[in-house]
């Protein structure tokens, strides 16, 4: 529970869902959080600070970053959570839905990676997680925006792990399955089902299962895994 | 530390290396252990909570008494890791049918047998995580080790037909996928050829056994309750490139 004390931790998407559980569970492990998002955070622990972070900003990237290390002295996690989803199949996928869900997903992490690497570089240490998705390393019916951003989640994190390796900076991925959150609920009971119905495991998971996985990847027990793919998806890409 | 408190667990090949560290960091984290092995560790095993049994993997018989026995003293059997393995360096025009026979027989053949074994019990359990022991060779290709490649690529297809069969009931089957790791079995290769894959590893240096051993850890523990049919791969970044 206690294996990382004094790291300091910064998560994106945190008002609920998967990026609530992440910065719940590395506060319980010891790390001092920074918790970011759009949305309202008072949900969370008071011993959990929250911004207000939107992710396509570089400007904004800049001052949550340089708040935490101004603060803490030194950023060792990033965890890019935030994430949106869109459902339109490529031929009536509107350009402007295509750009605000790349600038989410993609271009976020993309930034959140590029602002955090300031620190990681100068200390010689630190773990990135990118939460991907079973749609990056798949393929299911419509989804077209959401598909490719997280398929490029893959390849940047890959990118950053090979490139940063001998700096002491591992980059993994983690790929959630089905899990409880207001985003999968938010959606058609018809996804949903077809969802788990593709599921060997035959149920969806928790924001709390997919916390654990962060939370081994990024303490020093995990400290020869970086370029990795985590799936936490009850079985469904093995199918 | 009780990740794996009142767990039962089995790993064979747990005499040495990765097996050895996997059932020592097991016992620390509340389980008990059967190492199983051809033979007892040299070292002396101090942990509480490890126990030895005599098992030759091949051998169907050896694993259906060795399960028997687990069951019979511990009421149970939680977690199975698929360790033991052999490596030979041959290519596929000079490989021997003695070889391949033994090579696939130890790290392919002993990895369904002891499924098959475990499997007994943790049906009727409804419960259980199998941890399989592939390899980066298991990925991608390299010179010679036909054999073990081969093998080692099996391994990742089986685990996955044992996840996707048993998810429904409760048994979880996941593969791990070292790197280079300083083993007897690396210790033992030309020190040319593990110089060549350290240098090729992004992370410049190669694991110990413990890192595997963590790997194996979460992965048997609750924490990856919704994991099953996934590879975790341990390699410093080798395999991203």
């Amino acid at each position: 529970m206690d294996n990382l004390t004094g790291r300091v931790a910064l998560v994106t998407g945190a008002a609920q869902g998967i990026g609530y559980a992440v910065a719940t569970r590395l506060a319980e492990a010891g790390a001092r959080v920074v918790a970011t998002d759009v949305r309202d955070q008072s949900d969370l622990g008071e011993h959990i600070a929250t911004r207000s972070h939107d992710v396509t900003s570089a400007a904004r990237w800049a001052e949550v970053v340089g708040e935490a290390v101004a603060e803490h002295g030194r950023l060792d996690i990033l965890v890019n959570n935030a994430g949106v989803s869109g459902y339109d199949q490529l031929h009536e996928l509107p350009l402007a839905e295509w750009e605000r869900i790349v600038a989410i997903n993609q271009t976020g992490v993309l930034l959140g990676m590029q602002t955090a690497l300031g620190p990681m570089r100068k200390q010689r240490s630190g773990a990135i997680v990118n939460i991907s998705s079973i749609c990056g390393a798949t393929s299911v019916r419509g989804v077209a925006a959401y598909h490719s951003s997280k398929h490029a989640v893959l390849t940047m994190t890959k990118n950053a792990a090979v490139t940063y390796a001998r700096e002491g900076i591992r980059a993994n991925a983690v790929l959630p399955g089905w899990i409880r959150t207001p985003l999968t609920l938010g959606q058609t009971d018809d996804l949903n089902e077809a969802f788990l119905d593709a599921t060997p495991m035959g149920a969806g998971g928790e924001p709390q299962d997919v916390a654990e996985a962060v939370c081994f990847l990024v303490s020093d027990r995990a400290r020869f895994i970086t370029g990795v793919d985590l799936p936490v998806d009850g079985g469904y890409l093995a199918r | 530390m009780d990740r794996l408190k009142d767990k039962v667990a089995v790993v064979t090949g747990g005499a040495v290396g990765i097996g050895l560290a996997t059932a020592r960091l097991f016992a620390e984290e509340g389980a008990t252990v059967v190492v199983a092995d051809l033979d007892k560790p040299e070292q002396e095993v101090d942990a509480p909570g490890l126990e030895y049994a005599e098992l030759d993997v091949t051998d169907e018989d050896a694993w259906s008494r060795v399960v028997a026995e687990v069951v019979a003293r511990h009421g149970r059997l939680d977690v199975l890791v698929n360790n033991a393995g052999v490596i030979d360096y041959a290519a596929i025009d000079a490989v021997t049918p003695e070889d391949w026979a033994r090579v696939i027989g130890v790290d392919q053949t002993g990895v369904f047998l002891g499924m098959r074994a475990a499997l007994g019990p943790m049906l009727a359990q409804g419960s259980g995580s199998i941890i399989n022991l592939s390899s980066a060779w298991g990925v991608v290709g390299s010179e010679g080790v036909a054999a073990y490649q081969a093998a080692k690529g099996g391994v990742r297809g089986l685990t996955r037909n044992g996840a996707v069969t048993y998810a429904c009931r409760g048994v979880r089957v996941n593969t791990v996928i070292p790197g280079w790791v300083t083993t007897p079995l690396t210790d033992a290769q030309p020190a040319e050829k593990n110089a060549e894959v350290i240098a090729l590893t992004p992370l410049g240096y190669g694991a110990e056994p413990r890192d595997i051993a963590w790997g194996c850890v979460y992965l048997a523990s609750d924490e990856s309750r919704y994991v099953t049919g996934s590879e975790l791969v341990i390699d410093g970044g080798l395999l991203a490139q």
